[in-house]
């Protein structure tokens, strides 16, 4: 059976003034899988997710997330959408007057009818599964470390036990430690929620670790699409260097040590 | 929309509406349909009332479940084995019971918070330091104006270091843009003064007296005060938040590395612009409330210009003039100096920025008016 199409896109076009980032861009993600979406600078790789994510229309083309069109509906059906998806952005954007509870609890208060201590309840357990500690709940953004915002920022996206996730460079600016336990993370969370993950990385390690497939983002569209595996065997340029430059080697030598 | 639309679908979405339905069977309960984030709110009393010693629950009509369901039931197991007893769940499908064992592995553990009550001795240790925090802040404060003077003086000793450019362009922001609202302000104060002080001097017939009365209270006190008290709101939290944005930015922490002194290109500048600037705001409010109060003079009491000039001149001392433009340095050194001090107070978020800068308005106004009181018994007790 063909994995379903989760999130389809088609024929995307995105240009700030004549600077064109995207142009006839097609990519297709499935459900339960981890994607993992890589680029140069400036290629729009987080263009690409706010597009998806509802912040910027692009110019042309059509967005189908879970088979409904998410371009032209009614705004009412385009909020069912979002509650269906959460995005955790670079340093988390958490709300800088709130505790991280309450950061956890504002998109549950949008749902009429939810009981106010089982709100509490649920928002310390996602802090507790995002591997925060239970005292971090009572504390203020400002009072975070880095990696803890943006384990902060990542319970406040699976709040609403979302069916994709968008992660927008999640291990950028963490120290190793923090990133392979964040990569760790992503896993085990994918695997038991069931969720879809979208993700947007420069880390080659974060890529070995979670993705099952990788997007390749150059010359204004999707390049290729593929798993790890795949991508070795590529012979564009730049493909190439990313992969087997220095960097990449030591990525793929430290996984095969402890495989 | 017909009125017999599927209880279960939602139009407003377009998605089948999450609903669970929990009902008794033969050896405990069974549970079917959605048990999640949106349902699960409406249940919670049926899942409450699951009790007993030996209970089990059927799992096999549940369609969907969420952390926020699995919460929920690994809630009722632990109620249940708190009182002895065991919940059984059946028929679950592997991807549930791979998601109730994550969630009951990540069951957080509050830590056991005893609430003590202040006593009498946590209020004096209030008190004692919010008043030791004064102090440092004093402390501190003289510490900013004791750099600003040394960094002066040594400016004076090499003029090579100083910062012309700045200094012209803060003098040009907080003294040439604050004209138009002071000439504004000190305008209608003269206009102010001048009528009230008619409707009552008319009374006693005494109304040439109220060249005096605007003429007093505008050279001696108001005219410097008020001006005081706009460009401490517009300068001292303009500085505030431009010094704090830096320190905010580590620009600063880069300035010392780099071997630059902020006081000198960021203090000395700012200070020095206001300590030239306000006394010429001084005097353009001096002007100004004068001539509001002449022009009032004239339509409401008939007292034409000229004769508001000879009396002007004549009954009224050059002292008053002088006590009003001493105090303009003294109110200049005190808005720069503490809004340069609130902008390093800044920390590391937006948030400190954005209180530092009220704050610094606050006080800045504070200092001014009892600066403004200390000068008025001082010139009381020298009888000037």
């Amino acid at each position: 059976m063909a994995p379903e199409v989760i999130i389809k896109l088609r024929d995307i076009r995105n240009a700030f003034g004549k600077d064109v980032v995207h142009d006839g861009l097609d990519l297709d993600v499935y459900r339960g899988e981890v994607l993992g979406v890589v680029g140069g600078s400036g290629t729009g790789k987080s263009v690409l997710l706010r597009c998806i994510a509802g912040l910027r229309p692009p110019q042309a083309g059509s967005i189908e997330i879970f088979g409904q069109d998410a371009l032209n509906c009614p705004e009412n059906q385009r909020r069912a959408i979002d509650q269906r998806m959460g995005v955790m952005f670079q340093d988390g954007a958490l709300f800088s007057s709130l505790t991280v509870r309450e950061n956890v609890e504002v998109p549950m208060r949008t749902l009429q009818g939810l009981d106010a201590n089982l709100r509490r309840d649920l928002a310390d357990l996602k802090i507790a599964m995002s591997g925060l500690p239970y005292i971090a709940g009572d504390k203020y953004p400002s009072e975070l470390s880095g990696g803890m915002r943006k384990r902060a920022g990542l319970a406040r996206a699976l709040a609403l036990d979302p069916e994709i996730v968008f992660l927008d460079e999640p291990t950028a600016g963490l120290d190793p430690i923090g990133a392979s336990a964040f990569d760790e993370l992503i896993n085990g969370l994918s695997q038991t929620l069931g969720l879809t993950v979208f993700l947007v990385t420069h880390d080659l390690d974060t890529l070995h670790a979670t993705c099952d497939r990788i997007a390749v983002l150059a010359e204004k569209r999707v390049l290729y699409t593929g798993t790890m595996a795949d991508m070795l065997e590529i012979d564009h340029p730049w493909v190439h260097e990313y992969f087997h430059g220095p960097r990449a080697r030591a990525a793929t030598e430290t996984l095969e040590r402890t495989a | 929309m017909s009125a017999t639309a599927d209880p279960d679908f939602d139009p407003a979405s377009g998605q089948a509406r999450e609903t669970a339905r929990i009902s008794p069977m033969a050896e405990g309960w069974a549970i079917e349909g959605m048990l999640t984030l949106r349902s699960v709110s409406a249940v919670l009393p049926d899942l409450n009332r699951i009790s007993g010693n030996q209970v089990a629950l059927d799992l096999a009509g549940l369609t969907r479940l969420d952390t926020a369901g699995a919460f929920a039931l690994h809630q009722v197991q632990a109620r249940i084995a708190q009182a002895g007893g065991q919940l059984d769940l059946r028929n679950v499908t592997p991807d549930h019971t791979a998601l109730l064992e994550r969630v009951a592995a990540s069951i957080p553990q509050p830590p056991v918070v005893t609430v003590q009550r202040k006593s009498l001795t946590d209020l004096l240790e209030i008190l004692g330091r919010a008043v030791a925090g004064a102090g440092v802040f004093l402390a501190e404060i003289c510490a900013m104006l004791g750099i600003f003077i040394a960094r002066l003086v040594r400016m004076i000793r090499h003029p090579h270091e100083f910062r012309m450019t700045a200094l012209v362009h803060h003098a040009d922001e907080v003294g040439w843009r604050a004209v138009p609202i002071v000439m504004l302000m000190s305008f209608l104060i003269g206009v102010v003064l001048a009528f009230q002080g008619a409707v009552q001097l008319r009374q006693f017939g005494a109304e040439i007296f109220v060249v005096d009365l605007i003429a007093i209270s505008i050279l001696r006190e108001l005219g410097i005060l008020l001006t005081a008290i706009i460009v401490a709101g517009r300068t001292a939290s303009s500085y505030t938040a431009a010094i704090g944005s830096m320190k905010m930015r580590e620009e600063i922490d880069a300035m010392r590395t780099l071997a630059i002194d902020p006081a000198t290109v960021l203090f000395v500048p700012r200070i020095l612009a206001l300590l030239i600037t306000l006394p010429i705001l001084g005097l353009i409010a001096n002007v100004m409330g004068l001539f509001g109060g002449a022009m009032m003079a004239w339509i409401e009491l008939g007292i034409s210009p000229g004769m508001f000039l000879t009396r002007l001149l004549e009954d009224t001392s050059i002292d008053h003039v002088i006590v009003g433009f001493v105090k303009a340095p003294v109110f200049a050194i005190i808005i720069g100096v503490i809004g340069c001090h609130a902008g390093m107070q800044v920390g590391g978020n937006a948030e400190s920025l954005g209180r530092q800068t009220s704050a610094a308005v606050v006080r800045a106004i504070f200092a001014v008016i009892v600066a403004d009181a200390l000068f008025s018994v001082f010139f009381a007790m020298m009888e000037i």
